[in-house]
């Protein structure tokens, strides 16, 4: 038995493997236990080791992009703003009851015509992301995202989404302004429009935060960025009821890109330069540029009512299950 | 069970002989407390006699992620089977309220907490196409803590899946009411719950996006107590209404005759 192997592996297993050691230990006490028994139970549990230590070199693959993905050393929503969008004019406010600055939203122009952007923000230092809320949205976000998204539908103008938040805000003030409402209402409200919508994750996709953002035509991540339905994290402490798990947590959600197009949740990733898009932002955020561009050529071909029906259809199909 | 055995009530502590509160459709007759209900007696209860006729009964869920924490996930679906004779957390078919035929789904919190996966979200959907084809009001009875983790960001997607079908219900003119039992949260609260015409709260559901233990660990001090309580959300403007379950038929009947003018 290789007990340096076990050294590797996630706590999480530990408790097991020892549990089931001391099983093999007693099965080696029994006077009548034949010898071929115990090898075999030996072998077994040395299987065991070899798939959890894998699981676990597995895990911690991921968790570095879960890391990668939250780096604030990454371009964010601004900087793809500044960097492919001219004349990028900042509109505020739900013209309900206020503005959220965890969400920012637009018009601007790219390729002589002019797009509706909104997305999330994180901000770089701590005053930043104080401001920011961390790109934690609140209903106001939602709302005034809604705002300009029908804006962009009644003028023709294509929607361009960026998606970067742990998750909307879980907060007293947010959900006695109905957090729930303004994202179900977000996500209905991008099923009709009648105009392109890209949806592009640049970092984390965190839950239903992001979801209310990036119900696209074409919803594409870059590489190293995730997509959850819940943060690794708080999967780990429900279902393993313990956060030493979150890694595992991470791996077994299946959130990176190449996870996400094999299971048809998104179109399509954009590769990054080599090390990260915080190796080298400009040339990361030009390549946005090229994709966005070649988004909108690609969607500009479709009707109005053609793309609603597509985008219904598309979101609609997805799932697996069985009969029986 | 033994029908003379007592129940503790949830909120008020007093004892309920099981008879009395099976007669009292699980509310506490002291206290007003609407205890847990399984989709099938809620079914029961709700629609005309003999009229459901169940869709897709026969969906299953599968373990495509080969999902494993403490347990693996197929392990967990057949537990959760086991434990409630269900399929799955919701239960959809064609029923008649007072004669009235509906399209009606009826979530079970009893089934994984409620969650949402691939089957809850097709059976939305195909309920949604029945609704439409035979232009009958739409009601769905939520109960759930959520999405379900273990189909990882395809129960994500199920949200978007759920609004968009919903949403093509009610761009047919069809009426759609909403039914917030306790709980509703999460990414069910933040979908297809939230995107009605009308929307019902039992009382004292518990119905947010993010729940009571989350929202004390973000704000790091005390919320109040009704947070997120269906009085609270009623107060805030959130629900049309609250109604007690016994009220509950009749009032369903009476929306869809105003709606259907």
């Amino acid at each position: 038995m290789d007990l340096k192997k076990i050294e590797k592996v996630s706590k999480i297993y530990l408790k097991e493997l020892i549990s089931s050691f001391a099983k093999i230990d007693k099965l080696k006490k029994l006077r009548f236990f034949s010898g071929i028994h115990f090898k075999d139970a030996l072998s077994q549990f040395n299987k065991r080791i070899e798939k959890y230590s894998r699981a676990t070199r597995e895990s911690n693959k991921v968790w570095n992009k879960v890391e990668l993905s939250r780096s604030g050393e990454r371009p964010q929503c601004r900087d793809y703003i500044k960097g492919i969008f001219e004349d990028f004019t900042e509109l505020s406010g739900d013209r309900l009851t206020g503005d959220d600055s965890s969400i920012v939203a637009g018009l601007g122009r790219i390729g002589g015509r002019t797009v509706a952007v909104v997305g999330h923000n994180k901000g770089r230092n701590t005053n930043e992301r104080i401001k920011h809320n961390f790109g934690m949205g609140i209903p106001q976000g939602y709302r005034k995202s809604c705002r300009i998204m029908k804006l962009a539908d009644k003028f023709g103008f294509p929607v361009i989404t960026f998606i970067d938040t742990p998750g909307a805000y879980a907060g007293l003030e947010a959900e006695d302004n109905g957090q729930s409402a303004a994202i179900s209402g977000s996500i209905r409200l991008m099923f009709e429009l009648n105009v392109p919508v890209i949806s592009v994750l640049i970092g984390e996709g965190g839950s239903g935060g992001a979801l209310a953002l990036a119900v696209g035509d074409e919803v594409a991540m870059l590489e190293n960025s995730t997509y959850s339905v819940i943060s690794p994290e708080a999967c780990s402490a429900i279902l393993w009821k313990d956060s030493t798990g979150k890694k595992l947590a991470a791996r077994a959600l299946r959130i990176t890109s190449k996870d996400l197009l094999k299971l048809g949740a998104i179109e399509r990733v954009i590769h990054e330069p080599i090390g990260g898009a915080q190796k080298d932002p400009g040339r990361m955020i030009k390549i946005v540029k090229k994709y966005i561009n070649d988004a909108l050529g690609r969607l500009g071909k479709y009707q109005p009512e053609q793309l609603r029906l597509k985008r219904a259809e598309k979101f609609e199909n997805i799932g697996f299950f069985t009969y029986g | 069970m033994d029908k003379s055995q007592k129940h503790k009530c949830e909120a008020c502590g007093k004892d309920i002989e099981q008879e009395v509160l099976i007669k009292n459709l699980n509310v506490c007759p002291y206290c007003g407390h609407h205890e847990y209900i399984g989709c099938r007696r809620r079914l029961d209860i709700t629609v005309d006699e003999g009229s459901f006729k169940e869709m897709d009964s026969d969906m299953r869920s599968v373990d495509f992620l080969k999902f494993r924490d403490l347990k693996k996930y197929s392990q967990r679906l057949e537990e959760a089977r086991e434990k409630t004779g269900l399929s799955e957390a919701i239960i959809t078919g064609e029923a008649g309220i007072e004669g009235y035929g509906v399209a009606i789904g009826v979530m079970d919190f009893g089934f994984m907490g409620g969650s949402m996966g691939s089957v809850v979200g097709e059976k939305i959907k195909n309920l949604c196409n029945r609704s439409i084809k035979n232009d009958i009001p739409l009601i769905i009875f939520s109960s759930s803590g959520g999405a379900r983790m273990q189909e990882g960001i395809i129960s994500l997607m199920q949200m978007a899946k759920t609004v968009s079908s919903v949403g093509r219900v009610m761009a047919c003119n069809i009426p759609y009411i909403s039914v917030i039992t306790n709980p509703t949260t999460g990414g069910v609260s933040a979908s297809f719950s939230t995107i009605a015409d009308i929307i019902i709260a039992e009382p004292g559901a518990l119905f947010c996006f993010a729940g009571p233990r989350v929202v004390r660990q973000t704000m790091k001090k005390d919320i109040p107590d009704d947070f997120g309580l269906a009085e609270r959300n009623l107060a805030n403007g959130q629900v049309d209404m609250i109604v007690s379950r016994s009220d509950m038929k009749e009032t369903l009947a009476r929306l869809i005759r105003l709606l259907r003018g």
